[in-house]
């Protein structure tokens, strides 16, 4: 029998509905895929086997009705940091030990009440700090393509989101088989983006504060988009950077992202920067010509020591858009290269208001000490990583006495230029910006260059960061393999909820270049 | 700007972190490097530039003032370490 995981959502969508597979069978298949898989990966931290089954079942019986919502009985794997009503919430942290909600994040309750089956909570750097996923309390994720393994390139056949599996026939091609060592998937939505390659999940939710969708989704081969500021609900997801946060899904293609986030945005009166605006149909927006549009290409993203390859990929990209009719434009983002350093200032500031919150009383892990103040003070050290850690003193002390004009006032200062960047290259006309996604392709877990030097592993986000700091959409889309033969990204970044535009050019961009595919070994 | 171990330990105290005297120097290393990879705001002409306080440019939403959620003591309660009647308990505060 075929492989049930393979099938995109919108593949299996229409299978359920014709009700040529069940949600049960559907299920059980990504249950067994994660049971046999999930010791070699640590995708999942939890895998929520028996209310899967229930959820499928109910699924099953709405679909026998003809009452199939948008992601009736499609299996979903959530990234640990969103609140699930009685099930494992720790955002992979060890101070927040046991800590099982008592209600649901509005992200997750979108998508169950739009018919989807959770399979369980997906690992993370802890609190969403990381670029690799090394942060976890849990332990690293392992990224689902491994270097020079013999891989495989599969052009589309047939339009996404129309019956048939994706066929391994005419448009492979083969690499060759060599090293087994062990790579990160990115992070901090590593689990995400390592499941929904690796087919543990049919999509995964994720979230982004810094490049924490797209750059996992670069380093996988996967498709992820980071929404507009504003767009998706921040209710019940564990805060990283309240100003920064925000979620969106990882998926196998772009049409799969599009119906995702679809699901997961929503006005929310629980969150007050939730913005007013309906949520569109953004798979509509697939398959839309890109004749005419205005892409630009800004100068900046051009950075010392970027391997040819990453260089390569970006003028392949240039040239499918230009061949689908966009007219491409150079442009320039002069305030580009500041926004890092005012991310590490802005990020952790906040970070270290929102995580004051664990202190040993309320939920998770406490530590006994003399009085209150070392109880707090033992249960912090004990239950923070040292990444975690290393941003709360960065956070505080650039929020404490005497220093915050010259840190917090300042980073904000240099955040209202970022914007303003975008927003003069908007107002020239264009509709969308291409850059590449990541700076390299995986790299090995436990680099010993990049853990002695948190600041290397921070430029991971070199060319994400400004898109959270701006509040912009963007998107992450697979464009090629590189000389190891591991997937590199492009990404797109759109005007203020004008996401559908991404959607539509990311698909372009995934037309030209075909899917791309690990070899299992897991 | 640069950081030396007792204002380490001073920021890892108002943090409630406690941090052993091997911490505090190795923390010392790794936040001067973050601070020095900051530095380079300095570059950067903020002079009439306001802050970013709303990523969005929109009005805070306001809601009605009205009551509507609530008797939820228990779901409160239940995930704490250590409680006695919907209360947190808390190691001794006041002699």
């Amino acid at each position: 029998m075929t492989d049930l995981t393979r099938l995109t959502i919108a593949e299996a969508r229409t299978k359920l509905d014709n009700r040529e597979i069940s949600a049960v069978e559907l299920t059980d298949a990504y249950l067994a895929a994660i049971d046999a898989g999930n010791s070699a990966l640590n995708a999942y931290v939890a895998v929520t086997h028996d209310k899967a089954r229930e959820m499928a079942k109910a699924s099953d019986a709405r679909l026998a009705n003809g009452e199939g919502r948008a992601l009736e009985g499609i299996p979903l794997g959530i990234k640990d940091l969103f609140a699930t009503e009685g099930v494992h919430t720790q955002a992979c942290s060890h101070i927040l030990d046991g800590f099982k909600p008592r209600y649901e994040s509005t992200v997750t309750a979108n998508l169950w009440a739009d018919g989807a089956v959770m399979l369980g909570k997906l690992n993370m750097d802890e609190f969403a700090m990381g670029s690799s996923n090394e942060t976890s309390y849990y332990g690293p994720v392992v990224n689902p393509w491994r270097r020079k393994r013999s891989v495989q390139v599969v052009e589309p056949t047939t339009h996404a989101g129309e019956g048939g599996f994706v066929s391994s026939g005419a448009g492979v091609r083969e690499g060759e088989a060599t090293d087994n060592m062990r790579l990160v998937p990115g992070g901090s939505s590593g689990g995400s983006a390592a499941a929904v390659a690796a087919f543990l999940c049919a999509g995964a939710t994720a979230t982004d504060t810094g490049g924490s969708i797209r750059q996992p989704a670069a380093f996988t081969g996967t498709v992820g988009i980071k929404p507009t500021y504003g767009r998706v609900s921040r209710w019940g997801t564990v805060a990283f950077a309240s100003s920064l946060d925000q979620a969106g899904p990882i998926a196998r293609d772009v049409r799969d992202a599009a119906i995702l986030l679809k699901s997961m945005a929503s006005v929310d009166p629980k969150d007050t920067t939730s913005t007013d605006l309906p949520v569109p149909d953004y798979a509509a927006a697939i398959g839309k010509s890109v004749k005419g549009m205005k892409i630009g290409i800004p100068k900046e993203y051009r950075v010392e020591g970027m391997p040819e390859e990453i260089e390569a990929l970006w003028q392949k990209g240039i040239a499918w858009l230009k061949d689908a009719g966009a007219e491409i434009v150079d442009i320039t983002l002069p305030h580009t290269k500041y926004a890092l350093p005012a991310y590490y200032i802005v990020a952790p500031a906040e970070a270290s208001s929102n995580l004051a919150r664990y202190d040993g009383v309320r939920y998770g892990l406490r530590v006994p000490g003399r009085d209150i103040v070392e109880m707090y003070e033992n249960t912090r050290a004990a239950g923070f990583g040292r990444e975690v850690k290393r941003r709360i003193m960065i956070g505080t002390y650039v929020l404490s006495a005497g220093y915050y004009d010259a840190y917090y006032l300042k980073a904000q200062k240099v955040r209202t230029l970022i914007k303003r960047d975008f927003e003069q290259v908007f107002e020239q006309g264009v509709e969308a910006i291409l850059t590449p996604a990541t700076p390299s392709a995986a790299f090995g877990i436990a680099d010993e260059d990049l853990a002695n030097d948190p600041v290397k592993m921070y430029l991971n986000d070199i060319f994400t960061v400004t898109v959270n700091m701006a509040g912009l959409p963007g998107i992450a889309v697979p464009a090629g393999l590189d000389g190891h033969g591991l997937p590199l990204g492009l990404q797109l970044i759109g005007r203020p909820f004008d996401e559908e535009t991404l959607f539509r050019t990311a698909y372009v961009i995934e037309q030209a270049a075909g899917r791309f595919q690990p070899e299992k070994w897991w | 700007m640069s950081v030396d171990i007792k204002t380490v330990k001073r920021v890892a105290h108002l943090a409630r972190i406690a941090v052993s005297d091997e911490d505090a120097e190795r923390m010392t290393g790794e936040l001067n490097a973050i601070l020095g990879f900051v530095e380079q705001l300095n570059e950067v002409d903020v002079s009439g530039v306001e802050p970013m306080t709303s990523v969005t440019p929109m009005a805070m939403k306001k809601r009605q003032d009205v009551v509507t959620d609530g008797n939820k003591a228990a779901d409160i309660v239940a995930n704490a370490p250590a409680t006695t009647e919907n209360f947190f308990l808390v190691p001794k505060v006041v002699e």
